[in-house]
């Protein structure tokens, strides 16, 4: 039993969460090489720059996201909350200098608010997240769409530094996605809420036995993703210079997010994957992207192909899970 | 084996539980002292699981009480039990595959370090319960899914002991494990007893009990039967403890001797995962009883018969012909049928109505267009015949009651004429007078010609029912009874209190 157990343990943790690792590599040379016989070339700086600019709101979306699949939840409602909240940031700000961090505050108690409203909608109410998240989307898109035809408010030119400022190379937006992520990631690793969320996500009752009050983290998963939600909502403001009440829903931010959570290895029923994948999901998404913009590709065609690598990557690690599931059965009999 | 005069640890003085007016526990005495290892038998139903579920705070009991160390306490729920120090180890494990073992052991209760997770002392911590119990080899940095089934529930165990369990319950321990892990858990159980921990250990195979335990306490019908020092036992007189009740009510008539027809269906060293190679034939007109305890193979059995999880080696024959059953769609169109044991997770629709559920095998088998108006009449008329009692055949489903229940299945297989008909607990949650019309309607199907396999936990129903009976143990038949036999010889063979009595031929 235990030189069988050492022997297993040496072999390479190969994860399924870090599988979307090598397909990033593949995307880009395949990619490069794609874009390169095209005539052009996806590894100049402005290419790169606008696939990390891409890959910013999105990714700061789908870090939420990730914590909401990883404790068994989801989330839909992000894309209007986007909506909602670069509305908020654009109206209240309202082009005055003096109002951004106001407004800030108040997209963040906006969010956070819808975010204690789905998770109190799931927890005491016991609605079915998808349901639940996907009934207060709709109620923001009700609201959005009673209210405004078109863009709203505006932002002044010292917000909008967050947009398109960079650091060297690199787009002041990703530098926040990174933070974004980062700060996620150590939440996972190293705070109680974080080891409770995924113990929550892998089995309800063994947390609950365990003492693990799942209601309150369930509520506290939701704000935060709400809180990422919000976040993106600034970010697409000062991109824009106002408020927009389709941003999100057009931006698909909503199974996008789900989409590269997916990628990056996190399994949908909870409790396995984590932040560094849903980094690798995004970027690989933002490539698949920024090749297919640099080829002039037709855009119904980019959904298609976006479309076959989500379901390959799950088909991918759907395989292997049962792979070393079956080994396990193997050893056991 | 301890004196009278030192304070046991758990003491359950005149438990009592009872389930929508069934009695299951009635007046249970139990004491547990430090260092001991008690272990608490009986058949399936004698009401082990609930006096293991009362004690570990899942169930209240209805009357009587608790104390711990001499004080009264009340368990309201699992966290509490735990908090005073009862840990169980389930069956099935409370763990989570993918996080660590330190992760898992201290879960809850992660050990901070300004106000974050010290991993470190998570891992030291949880290294050092290890090493407390000899079990060294297993990584607290490990993720748990990678663990052997053993060692999980050595996981499981040290889980417990974080929360300085000084009792603890551990409900079939080995039934999970393969036989060279058994020793090692043996050892473990040692060590945890000269700990000064006490263990309840719930088991119904005589041979572990022989060999851990220092005291037993006999369950059987809810009642306490004795308690006696392992010492002045033996297997015979533990299975005369166990079994040996009055017949409740009357089966009836078996088959005549000799009456039983041509071969129906035929096992020849059919064997899988979790069967041995099976010998078995089963004769037209015949109720072959098996018997056994719970995870004996009995419903492996079935399962692979109606091709669940199919046999992968040996060969199975029906009415003499070879074949092959990979999947149940192909069993039913062999002409096999299967009332399961899981009469609402596996065998109904819930939520559809009764003519739903009896259309269920022909809609599922037979083509559209095959007999439409004519198999809801026939359907309607079998109905009838097993005397289903429903407000319509439209009303749901699961507002009848379990014989009712059980009857519209029976009807549903009725009406594609099986050859070979497999009961897994056929009145499992049937009330009396329900189970004797079942029990009418098992014998009825044997007498049209079919051939009848039922497994059963009740050894009234076993006895009474059946022309044969085999009994299992491990994955494989430990013997043949002929019918009549006494309860005695049933429990006999299926705990290994004997072997083998009749060797079948």
């Amino acid at each position: 039993m235990s030189t069988d157990t050492v022997r297993r343990l040496r072999l390479p943790q190969l994860d399924a969460t870090n599988g979307v690792w090598p397909a990033l590599a593949v995307a880009l040379i395949v990619g490069g090489t794609l874009v390169a016989l095209d005539g052009g070339s996806l590894f100049t700086e402005s290419s790169m720059i606008s696939l990390l600019q891409r890959a910013a709101g999105l990714g700061i979306v789908a870090v939420g996201q990730t914590i909401a699949i990883l404790a068994g939840s989801l989330d839909l409602s992000v894309a209007y909350v986007i909506s909602l909240t670069s509305l908020v940031a654009a109206e209240t700000m309202a082009g005055s200098d003096g109002m951004v961090l106001p407004a800030i505050l108040a997209v963040l108690a906006v969010s956070a608010a819808i975010g204690l409203l789905n998770g109190l909608l799931i927890t005491k109410l016991r609605i079915n997240a998808f349901i639940a998240t996907l009934g207060v989307g709709l109620l923001i898109k009700g609201y959005l769409e009673q209210g405004y035809a078109g863009p709203a408010g505006s932002v002044p030119t010292s917000f909008q530094h967050l947009g398109y400022d960079r650091l060297g190379p690199v787009p002041l937006s990703f530098l926040l996605f990174a933070a974004v992520a980062a700060a996620i990631w150590f939440t996972l690793r190293s705070t109680r809420y974080g080891h409770h969320l995924i113990a929550t996500g892998g089995d309800l009752d063994v947390a609950r036995l365990s003492g693990v009050r799942t209601d309150r983290v369930l509520i506290r998963t939701h704000v935060i993703c709400s809180l990422c939600a919000g976040i993106a909502g600034l970010y697409l403001a000062s991109r824009l210079g106002a408020g927009a009440p389709r941003v999100g829903a057009e931006g698909g931010y909503d199974l996008e997010s789900i989409a590269a959570v997916v990628l990056g290895g996190t399994v949908l029923a909870g409790g396995r994957g984590g932040v560094t994948g849903t980094v690798g999901g995004v970027l690989l998404l933002a490539v698949i992207d920024g090749v297919f913009n640099q080829l002039e590709v037709d855009s119904f065609f980019k959904q298609m192909v976006r479309g076959v690598v989500i379901v390959a990557a799950v088909a991918v690690y759907a395989l292997r899970l049962r792979r070393t599931s079956d080994r396990r059965k193997a050893a056991v009999a | 084996m301890q004196p009278d005069s030192e304070q046991p640890l758990l003491r359950m003085r005149g438990v009592g539980k009872a389930f929508f007016g069934v009695r299951v526990l009635d007046d249970v005495d139990l004491d547990l002292h430090s260092g001991q290892v008690h272990a608490l038998v009986g058949e399936n139903g004698a009401g082990k699981s609930t006096l293991m579920k009362i004690a570990s705070g899942v169930y209240q009991p209805d009357s009587g009480s608790l104390e711990l160390s001499g004080r009264p306490v009340a368990l309201p729920d699992p966290r509490a039990a735990q908090t005073a120090g009862i840990g169980i180890i389930h069956q099935e494990f409370n763990l989570l595959p993918e996080r660590t073992v330190a992760e898992n052991v201290f879960l809850g209760r992660e050990p901070m370090r300004r106000g974050l997770v010290d991993r470190r002392a998570m891992q030291s911590r949880t290294a050092e319960l290890l090493a407390g119990i000899g079990e060294a080899t297993i990584a607290p940095q490990t993720r748990v899914g990678r663990l052997s089934v053993a060692q999980q529930q050595v996981v499981e165990i040290v889980k417990a002991l974080a929360l300085d369990a000084r009792v603890l319950i551990m409900d079939e321990p080995t039934a999970s494990l393969a036989d060279h892990e058994v020793e090692l858990l043996y050892a473990l159980v040692r060590r945890l007893q000269q700990r000064g921990i006490g263990i309840l250990y719930v088991s119904h195979r005589l041979a572990e009990v022989f060999d851990l335990s220092g005291r037993i306490t006999v369950l059987k019908d809810g009642r306490r039967v004795t308690t006696l020092d392992t010492a002045e036992a033996t297997a015979d007189t533990l299975v005369r403890h166990m079994v040996g009740r009055e017949l409740s009510h009357y089966f009836p008539e078996r088959a005549a001797p000799g009456s039983a027809g041509a071969s129906r269906l035929q096992l020849s060293a059919a064997g899988n995962g979790r069967l041995r190679p099976v010998d078995l034939e089963l004769r037209s007109g015949e109720v072959l009883g098996v018997g056994g305890l719970q995870g004996s193979g009995r419903s492996a059995l079935a399962r692979a018969v109606f091709g669940i999880d199919g046999f992968r080696t040996g060969q199975l024959l029906l009415d003499g012909v070879p074949v092959r059953v990979r999947s149940p769609r192909q069993a039913v169109r062999a002409g096999i049928a299967y009332v399961t044991e899981d009469r609402k997770g596996e065998g109904l629709a819930l939520s559809q109505s009764v003519l739903d559920n009896a259309l269920l095998a022909q809609r599922s088998v037979r083509p559209r267009w095959f007999g439409r108006t004519n198999r809801t009449t026939t359907v309607r008329e079998l109905l009838d015949a097993v005397e289903v009692h429903a407000a319509g055949t439209e009303q749901e489903i699961r507002y009848l009651s379990g014989g009712n229940q059980q009857k519209v299945i029976l009807a549903r297989w009725l009406a594609m004429k099986p050859r070979v008909l497999l009961f897994d607990e056929p009145t499992r949650g049937i009330d009396v007078g329900a189970k004797a019309a079942i029990h009418d309607l098992i014998r009825q199907l044997a007498a049209d010609g079919a051939a009848v396999l039922m497994i059963s936990s009740e050894l009234p129903e076993l006895i009474g029912m059946s022309d044969r009976i085999v009994v299992m143990r491990d994955g494989a038949i430990a013997g043949e009874l002929p019918a009549g036999s006494s309860e005695e010889a049933v429990m006999g063979l299926a705990t290994g209190a004997t072997t083998s009595t009749e060797v079948p031929a």
